[in-house]
């Protein structure tokens, strides 16, 4: 459905996006992830037609952006970071004026924004000056904008940055829900956010793509090397120099005493028994052993593993 | 066609939605109101004057012109008035959808720059011709307790209406250039005046430079429609001017995609 191919954009001399390429297909939901300032922005715009390319294409069902510019626009819907309203008009007129943009026809007008306003639930502030509405609103009538013309490709810059806890929710359901029949490129830097709503996922770094695949498997790929935290009643020091001399314990990443308490934080590989051979080694020295937890590796961790060892590979 | 529609009608109906329309047309009614007062003042002075002198010789009064004395002034000053309104009407234009990221909206729907120009200016274009529409009082007053030429004041119109279409369209090149309002409004007087002063260089310069100036001069491509005198090179020059700025105007949003 959608296909970025190679595509590359320089600004003068800074490179914002570096020769990247990546599919979307037809109803699948895909997470854009980065630090601010990755590139994702910039790929969103050129994929909607904003900007042109330095280098590649992106394809949106079947036309490209460069060549077909118009085909491409009238299938996508876009939502901008910061929601492009007309803040004088009220809802009923800018999504009026958004549908005649769009080229739905005079008489498919009053349908088609009904129905956007059913879907991002609207209906009881229509002839409210957008000016007057919260943020959370405003947001919603940026989404009735993109949606307005029942696009096959939806994109999506951050569409749930500064909203409250219950709207996030809301909106998150809402795209979930788009999914489907719409196929969705949602920028964000909140990892669970990718978590729940997305099928697959990107994620760029200074231009590039360090990493392309579902969230599960992004977390699976960490699932080799894993945090363990132990909290043991004994010396400190020697419970330390005891537990880093057990097999499988790659590094001791924390440690902090507390009323004789030590607790720990290890790095571990699984692929040994760690914990069996560690409540072994305790017990052995007669030290009692309070608590023993593995700490899940989120995609949060996933991302900062990945950021921080691309930045090495940089150095 | 559709999609110029579109804009233009989004654009004209902002006008009204917020004060600008109101101020900008009060604004110029008075301004060209007080000009048109004094004018009418001293014509009546100076008939009266006429009219008593004639008495004391004993003497016909002599006929005096209505449309040199007020019509042709009047026009010369309200083409002058514009000058100053005309920054006003096209400040926003661009400028407030570059600030607030509307610009996105219009750039990302199917829709091409050209339309987007087309209608912006249209809008634009549409409420400078109602302002000076509006001033079509002055002149049936004249008609009302006078007995004036006509031709002469709708070919005045036609001048007014081909110089608001070349200032408006450097209006609208300008705020394609800035998201600040203040600047668009500014940048676009300052290239106003330039271009109406010019005309006052071109005194002081002689041969070719001098003749180069005097056309380049807003204003003084006005002087013969105000006269009466029809003269289709004049309002080609407005037309072309037109022309090129919203040319640039083109240009410059298409260029922002490439520089951003």
């Amino acid at each position: 459905m959608i296909e970025i191919r190679n595509l590359t954009k320089r600004y003068g001399s800074f490179l914002a996006v570096d020769d990247i390429t990546f599919e979307v297909e037809k109803g699948k939901i895909l997470g854009f992830l980065g630090p601010n300032g990755a590139g994702k922005t910039t790929t969103m715009r050129i994929v909607t037609g904003f900007m042109p390319p330095t280098k590649g294409t992106a394809i949106v069902s079947g036309f490209d952006v460069v060549e077909n510019p118009l085909d491409v626009k009238r299938r996508i819907g876009y939502m901008p970071e910061t929601p492009p309203l007309y803040v004088d008009m009220t809802v009923e007129e800018y999504l009026n004026f958004a549908a005649r943009l769009k080229q739905i026809p005079a008489k498919e007008v009053k349908g088609a924004m009904e129905l956007a306003c059913a879907k991002v639930d609207l209906n009881n502030v229509l002839g409210k000056v957008i000016k007057a509405l919260s943020k959370g609103y405003k947001q919603r009538v940026g989404l009735a904008q993109a949606i307005i013309h029942d696009p096959e490709v939806l994109i999506l810059d951050e569409p749930t940055i500064g909203l409250d806890p219950i709207q996030i929710r809301e909106v998150r359901e809402l795209i979930r829900s788009l999914a489907g029949e719409h196929t969705i490129i949602l920028s964000t830097h909140i990892l669970p956010e990718v978590d729940m709503i997305c099928d697959e996922v990107v994620i760029i770094q200074n231009g590039k793509i360090i990493a392309k695949d579902t969230p599960d498997g992004l977390s699976k790929s960490m699932k080799g090397a894993e945090r363990l935290t132990v909290v043991v009643e004994g010396p400190t020091e020697e419970v330390s120099s005891v537990a880093s001399a057990t097999e499988g314990v790659n590094s001791i990443l924390e440690s902090t005493a507390e009323n004789g308490h030590c607790s720990l934080v290890l790095e571990c590989d699984f692929k040994f028994h760690v914990r069996k051979s560690l409540s072994n080694v305790f017990s052995k020295k007669g030290w009692s052993l309070l608590e023993m937890k593995v700490k899940e590796s989120t995609l949060e961790d996933v991302f900062i593993h990945m950021m921080s060892s691309s930045e090495e590979e940089e150095a | 066609m559709k999609n110029v529609i579109t804009i233009f009608n989004r654009e004209f109906r902002s006008y009204f939605s917020s004060p600008i329309a109101y101020v900008v047309i009060g604004l110029f009614l008075v301004l060209t109101g007080v000009f048109f007062y004094l004018l009418m003042s001293s014509f009546l002075q100076y008939s009266a004057n006429l009219q008593w002198q004639a008495a004391r010789m004993r003497q016909p009064a002599p006929p005096v012109n209505v449309n040199h004395m007020i019509i042709r002034p009047l026009f010369s000053n309200i083409s002058v008035i514009t000058l100053f309104v005309v920054p006003m009407i096209t400040m926003r234009s661009f400028s407030d959808d570059k600030k607030t990221g509307t610009l996105e909206l219009l750039l990302t729907s199917p829709v091409t720059t050209a339309q987007i120009v087309a209608g912006k200016f249209l809008a634009a274009f549409s409420l400078y011709v109602i302002m000076a529409l509006l001033t079509w009082v002055y002149p049936l007053v004249i008609v009302f307790f006078g007995d004036p030429d006509v031709m002469p004041v709708a070919i005045s119109y036609i001048g007014i209406l081909g110089m608001g279409a070349a200032s408006v369209g450097i209006g609208v090149w300008i705020s394609s250039m800035t998201e600040n309002q203040i600047i668009s409004a500014m940048g676009t007087f300052v290239v106003l005046l330039f271009l109406w002063l010019v005309g006052w260089f071109a005194n002081f310069s002689s041969g070719a430079i001098g003749g180069f100036f005097q056309y380049l001069s807003i204003v003084e491509h006005f002087d013969d429609f105000a006269k009466g005198i029809f003269d289709t090179g004049h309002l080609m020059y407005y037309l072309s001017l037109c022309g090129i700025t919203l040319f640039l105007a083109h240009q410059s949003i298409e260029s922002l995609r490439w520089r951003s």
